[in-house]
């Protein structure tokens, strides 16, 4: 019974999304779910990195920007056409699995705080590259351009955003229930004892590595695609510390929890834009975030996934009148 | 295996110093020694854990001196570790399935699911029930008793299938009454043959029953080695045991 019910959620939660733009007309809800579809794959390939394996990236905006970037620069030195949009998000897909397996191997082998350092340093680089490299990115100041007529309907970029979505969480379901996926939980665990099974760490680390930077880009491709527009702020802090609360507050080590964060944290961000009408207090958006992830960490010790699960397994033990462990 | 001159220097003292050791293939040998000897530090060397600071270690007649730890684990090396070493968010099924997968040379696979090797499944509990720990297969390995731990250490050393087996104090701090168990699990590995068996230990009977010969390290260095009763009635090792130095408190 349980479980049924557990099945029918997101079944229902799916069929519900499918049929949200017949039911509803409000435009700014349909940009906001958009948003959040996109952020939620940017959330989940975070979460491959810090939930699944155990590794702390402080620069994982680099990838989300050169998705981005990559998607801009393409339609604005080529010709505006479907062809050239599919080229210019592989070619972004493409530039982040070289930067990210690079990346790895420098830096996998460090010890996980200067790990994090460098990446902060490396996600830096590529701010400056953009400012500076004026000629294609018009520096800080970003530049627009034009995107195939189809993508720009709202409806239509609505429903692509939520199969991308989907198929990417699928994706990255069946990585983390392979083999590999397995290992990487095993390195988060413990990852001397990784090694003596005879796991050679840093390869799988570069793995995870490569397939979360994929998946970062992806979703910076989308991001620019539907701002139509791209500038600096990809690259930068913020948009790897929105990947880390999504994360935390839904749920390291669940891709659903990166959904669920991205749709809190989204819609609180939403929240506080138009209430910073009322009072510019609410522009500080980063305090709410911070006084919002204490909530939720003090509420939801594990994320909000995490601690629903662990509430669910603590019934089904309850109900088997066994109290042994609670595997999560 | 066979380690020659194996040396290893932590800020000037000598953990390990001038170590020639020889183990015969499918020999059960102990290592034993007063706390501090550097036993554990000697098999870090052996595993791969630690780099020496000077010798060679050669395993199958190959010199491993410079090889990481999983790959000394892939060429049939596996070791338990003193200290209690396991995954322990994960399930107890899950921690010996991991082994299971490691010695079936499944490494690179990110895209099957998992229960295209069911077989890992039921091999990994089959170890669980020669551990006795198959009534616990889905707890998380952190909620079992230290015991329960150390038993859970060697079905996923047992899954490794290895040639050679390091067992670091296998018994340390787990009750009287678990005892046997696990000493009943290591004649079982011994009787099935075809292995060779370093295993470092204070229960002297228990190192006097299973081991064909006994070594004694001392402050680093080799003292003496033979057989268990050679070992016993050799002077030099009870005056370092009874010379005052022995104080085994683990
Ligand atoms: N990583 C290390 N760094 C510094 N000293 C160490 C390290 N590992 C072990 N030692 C020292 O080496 C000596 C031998 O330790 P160990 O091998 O654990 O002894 P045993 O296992 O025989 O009780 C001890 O004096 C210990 O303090
Ligand atoms: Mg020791």
């Amino acid at each position: 019974m349980l479980r049924l019910r557990w099945t029918i959620l997101p079944v229902a939660v799916v069929l519900l999304l499918l049929s949200f733009p017949e039911l509803n007309d409000s435009r700014s809800l349909l940009i906001l779910l958009t948003k959040i579809f996109i952020y939620a794959v940017f959330a989940m390939s975070y979460d491959l990195l810090l939930g699944y394996t155990g590794i702390v990236s402080f620069g994982h905006a680099m990838f989300f920007g050169i998705g981005a970037y990559s998607v801009g620069i393409g339609m604005d030195v080529w010709k505006n056409s479907l062809g050239t949009l599919l080229l210019s998000v592989l070619i972004g897909v493409v530039a982040a699995a070289v930067v990210s397996y690079f990346v790895g191997i420098l830096s996998l082998r460090l010890k996980s705080h200067f790990y994090a350092m460098l990446t902060l340093a490396f996600s830096g680089l590529f701010v400056v590259a953009a400012e500076k490299m004026r000629s294609v990115t018009n520096g800080a100041d970003g530049f627009p351009f034009a995107v195939p007529e189809f993508f720009m309907d709202r409806t239509n970029f609505y429903y692509i955003s939520f199969v991308f979505m989907i198929v990417v969480f699928l994706l990255l379901r069946r990585f983390t229930r392979s083999p590999v996926g397995k290992v990487l939980q095993a390195i988060r665990e413990n990852e001397q004892r990784t090694q003596s099974l005879g796991y050679e760490v840093v390869h799988y680390k570069i793995i995870a590595s490569v397939v979360a930077g994929v998946a970062a880009a992806l979703s910076g491709s989308m991001y620019a695609i539907t701002l139509r527009f791209v500038n600096t702020t990809v690259f930068t802090m913020d948009i790897t510390i929105m990947a880390l609360l999504m994360t935390i507050i839904g749920g390291v080590g669940t891709l659903y929890g990166g959904i669920i964060g991205a749709a809190l944290i989204e819609y609180a961000h939403e929240l506080l834009t138009s209430l910073a009408k009322v009072h510019p207090i609410f522009e500080r958006w980063i305090i709410f975030f911070g006084l919002l992830y204490i909530i939720v960490v003090m509420i939801f010790p594990m994320g909000i996934v995490g601690t629903i699960k662990r509430w669910q397994t603590h019934r089904k033990a309850a109900a088997l009148g066994k109290r042994e462990g609670l595997p999560w | 295996m066979e380690t020659r001159d194996l040396t290893v220097v932590f800020g000037g003292h000598a953990a390990v110093n001038g170590v020639d050791l020889t183990v015969p293939r499918n020999h059960f040998q102990s290592i034993i020694g007063p706390n501090g000897a550097g036993k554990t530090t000697l098999f870090n060397l052996i595993s791969g854990q630690l780099r020496p600071s000077k010798g060679s270690i050669l395993f199958k007649g190959t010199d491993i001196t410079r090889l990481s730890p999983p790959l000394r684990t892939r060429m049939g090396m596996g070791r338990s570790f003193q200290i209690t070493n396991v995954f322990p968010n994960l399930t107890v099924l899950e921690n010996v399935r991991l082994a299971v997968q490691s010695r079936s040379g499944v490494r690179y696979n990110f895209f099957s699911a998992l229960s295209r090797f069911d077989w890992m499944r039921e091999e990994a509990f089959s170890l669980l029930e020669t551990v006795m720990l198959d009534k616990k297969s889905d707890s998380p390995a952190k909620s079992l008793a230290h015991g329960e731990q150390r038993k859970l250490e060697i079905a996923m050393l047992l899954a490794l299938k290895s040639d050679l087996l390091l067992f670091d104090e296998p018994t340390a701090g787990i009750s009287v009454e678990e005892v046997p168990a696990i000493l009943d699990v290591i004649r079982r590995i011994k009787a099935e043959g075809g292995r060779t068996i370093l295993l470092i230990e204070h229960k002297m009977e228990m190192v006097l029953d299973l081991s064909d010969s006994v070594t004694v390290l001392f402050n680093g260095k080799f003292l003496a080695n033979g057989s268990p009763k050679e070992i016993m009635d050799n002077e030099l090792v009870q005056s370092a045991y009874l010379g005052g130095h022995y104080d085994d408190a683990s």
